[in-house]
């Protein structure tokens, strides 16, 4: 890590950020979480007593996912715009990040309700509903989660208390919201495109 | 405030010491890593006595065949509150809390990365624990006090189904799993950015005490597979309260899914406990040997092989349920590589006491004890590992001897020791020696006694989990000795808490460095103060104060 001359008092010992350590390892926890979770679904594909299938009732959510995809970006373009210490810009592209998450939210919420009242799937109707509502139910919680934490430092923001000094923080919570965008990737190929 | 309020200021003065209230919210609310390690080692000691108990308590049905201690509904809870307690109550908290104690002083820093996160995670896992211990009362209302959850510790489907196990009592044990589960990863990701994000100066990766490397393994994986339990216990609790169908076979669910599940945790798990005692003896072995570790960097590498193998060796504790030909190969092989890093390890740890100036003080007994102890441990698993002799073997006595070495007589023979070991550092006062002498015979022939005998009776068929057995089957035998061993094993912890409580009150005066040892931790006083160092150190070698006690003679010149 660092040559025996870095001892002898000069700068050279330099270690890295406790918080993208610390989200590292609460991302690697939850990872495991989902894999599990996924392979529940895929183990259960086509293994189902009864109907509806996915094949009958999952539509691409496209939209909703491009939108999910692309907050990772206002995330990425927030957190450099605080670190140059351009607030207002940050201020915004957060707001952007929050607004698309919650499109993406509704998105989901509105699938569910077509799901549950027009096409009766629910949790207990078979394996299919279990495996799907609990994997992307998971998500959803994830998210919900990332936008309550966004909506903090939001809030905080607008009555100015974010400076240039709270950029890494920042960038330590867009590393967990670009997490829950990873793992819906991972939903979104596992579900809606591989195992229909 | 105190100083206006002239009853207040007049108490104080009366008392001359805080009063014990005063000290109790110093407890509560405290962050520093050093209270709450002691904390976490407490509580583990008392669930250990409560899980002990039950332990004494089925060893006592078992000791004569059609006994009637206890109604097979007590044994069944007994056996799955002594799995659950031990594994989650007792081994994690007390492991932990060394971790949290001692890395940080370890690596020369003055807390814990997140101090907070730390005390949030102590506190979660002890809710945990009494989240647990509560369903006794909270599991049928009050209708049936005395329920506890009587599913085992591995809680396979579909016992755990509404059908079978009704009440409350799987979800409390489902909860508490969930929630001291929260508090391990809590402990593990701050274990983790204390390790790479707070290290002295000059300490690289590779001149970490091994206890701090072990620890780092053991984060990292705690982070992999404590996971996969919550999600297993998330699906349950999905399948009990919401009607999903993960384990439920008659809407095509799976039972053996959950097994999976459960043993993707539960056989790492088993190392996560062993590596910290792993971690206690290659503190305690260099020290009482008057020796450098011999081969750091293969116990390094070990370790962390350890960690990676262990991730794949899972089924083997599902041959009977009848997997493929290659399913079984690839379990049964892989379960024998793992041996291979231990087996580094103990030959390491036979080479540092090799030619050494060996003391015989208590931590080091118990460190001799753990190496003959889990070498039997090593090779009975070694045996298990061949599918077709587990076919004959699992779900025997066989296998209960088998884990028992393993934790018994490999894990807890460390933590004694390292008890043994730190207890100067953390109260300023040694324990006794003779007590600790007393403490060891009698808990090698105690545990001995108990554990040995099984490997027979498992041989000659008797299963586990069985909660009584007919005369004249050849059981008699091992399950008296069995339980005969018990009596030896509550002398000895007898001995061990009176040692504990005497020498709290009168022990001998440690001194900053009572075993003349070498890592950071001993160059503070004892205890350590709330900042541990006033300067932090800076460290050239792996031995940081043999450098300091032997300028002429540093480490540094030879690493």
């Amino acid at each position: 890590m660092s040559a025996p001359s870095a001892i002898a008092g000069t700068p050279a010992w330099t270690l890295p950020a406790r918080g993208r350590v610390g989200i590292g390892g609460l991302i690697l926890a939850e990872s495991a979480v989902f894999a599990i979770f996924v392979a529940a679904y895929v183990f259960y594909v086509g293994k189902s007593l009864s109907g509806p299938t996915p094949k009958e009732v999952l539509d691409l959510p496209v939209v909703v996912s491009i939108l999910l995809w692309s907050s990772s970006l206002t995330i990425h373009v927030a957190v450099r715009a605080l670190r140059g210490g351009a607030v207002q810009s940050f201020t915004l592209w957060w707001l952007v990040t929050i607004l698309l998450g919650a499109a993406f939210l509704a998105g989901t919420g509105a699938e569910w309700h077509r799901l549950i009242y027009q096409d009766g799937l629910t949790i207990r109707t078979n394996l299919f509903g279990t495996t799907f509502y609990s994997l992307v139910g998971l998500h959803a919680a994830h998210v919900i989660v990332g936008l309550v934490l966004l909506t903090i430092v939001l809030i905080l923001a607008l009555g100015g208390h974010v400076t240039r000094a709270h950029a890494e923080r920042a960038d330590t919570l867009s590393l967990y919201w670009h997490f829950v965008d990873a793992v819906w990737l991972v939903v979104f190929l596992v579900v809606y495109v591989g195992a229909r | 405030m105190a100083v206006l309020d002239p009853t207040i200021a007049a108490v104080h003065r009366d008392a001359d010491r805080p009063s014990v209230l005063a000290i109790l919210h110093d407890w509560v609310v405290t962050v520093d890593h050093k209270r709450l390690g002691l904390m976490y080692i407490a509580s583990g000691l008392v669930f250990f006595l409560v899980a002990g108990s039950e332990a004494a308590i089925m060893r006592i049905q078992l000791a004569l065949p059609n006994n009637h201690f206890v109604s097979p509904q007590v044994f069944n809870r007994m056996m799955t509150l002594h799995g659950t307690t031990m594994v989650f109550f007792v081994g994690m908290p007390i492991l932990l809390g060394f971790a949290n104690y001692l890395v940080p002083l370890m690596v020369g820093a003055r807390d814990m990365a997140f101090p907070r996160l730390n005390a949030f995670s102590f506190w979660m896992s002890l809710f945990g624990a009494c989240l647990l211990y509560f369903s006794f009362l909270g599991a049928e209302g009050l209708y049936g006090g005395g329920t506890a959850p009587d599913v085992g510790w591995f809680a396979y489907a579909p016992l755990t189904a509404r059908a079978f196990s009704r009440g409350n009592s799987t979800d409390y044990w489902t909860l508490s799993l969930l929630v001291s589960g929260i508090g391990s990863i809590g402990t593990a990701v701050n274990l983790l950015a204390t390790t790479l994000c707070l290290r002295c100066p000059g300490m690289t990766l590779g001149k970490m005490p091994l206890f701090v490397w072990l620890n780092f393994v053991v984060a990292c994986m705690i982070l992999i597979v404590i996971s996969p339990l919550t999600a297993a216990q998330i699906m349950l609790t999905l399948d009990r309260f919401l009607g999903a169908h993960f384990f439920d076979t008659q809407a095509g669910g799976s039972a053996v899914l959950w097994q999976h599940f459960f043993w993707i945790f539960g056989h790492p798990e088993v190392y996560v406990l062993i590596l910290p005692g792993f971690a206690f003896a290659s503190e305690i072995i260099p020290v009482f040997s008057r020796k450098v570790i011999f081969g750091y960097p293969f116990m390094v590498a070990a370790s962390v092989s350890i960690g990676f193998i262990s991730l794949g060796v899972w089924a083997h504790h599902m041959f009977t349920v009848g997997m493929t030909p290659a399913g079984n190969t690839f379990f049964a092989v892989s379960t024998m590589i793992v041996g291979v890093p231990t087996g580094i390890k103990v030959f390491n740890w036979l080479a540092t006491i090799w030619g050494g100036k060996i003391r015989f003080a208590t931590p080091m007994l118990f460190c001799i004890g753990f190496l003959f102890q889990f070498l039997c441990a090593g090779l009975t698993g070694i045996m298990l590992s061949v599918a077709p002799f587990d076919w004959q073997l699992s779900d025997s006595y066989f296998v209960v001897a088998h884990f028992h070495y393993v934790l018994i007589g490999g894990l807890l023979f460390t933590i004694f020791g390292a008890i043994y070991y730190w207890f100067p550092k953390a109260t300023g006062r040694r324990l006794d020696e003779t007590l600790g002498r007393w403490h060891f015979w009698l808990f090698v022939v105690g545990f001995n006694l108990t554990f040995a005998p099984l490997h027979f009776a498992g041989m000659i068929g008797m299963p586990r989990r069985i909660y009584t057995y007919q005369p004249g089957r050849g059981f008699e035998l091992w399950n008296q000795l069995a339980s005969a061993g018990v009596v030896f094993q509550a002398a000895a912890i007898v001995f061990f808490l009176w040692n504990v409580v005497r020498s709290l009150v009168r022990g001998a005066p440690a001194g900053a460095d009572p075993w003349d040892a070498w890592t950071l931790e001993w160059s503070t006083s004892s205890p350590p103060p709330p900042y541990n160092f006033e300067t932090l150190p800076v460290v050239r070698s792996r031995r940081p104060l043999w450098d300091l006690k032997h300028p002429d003679d540093p480490d540094w010149r030879y690493e």
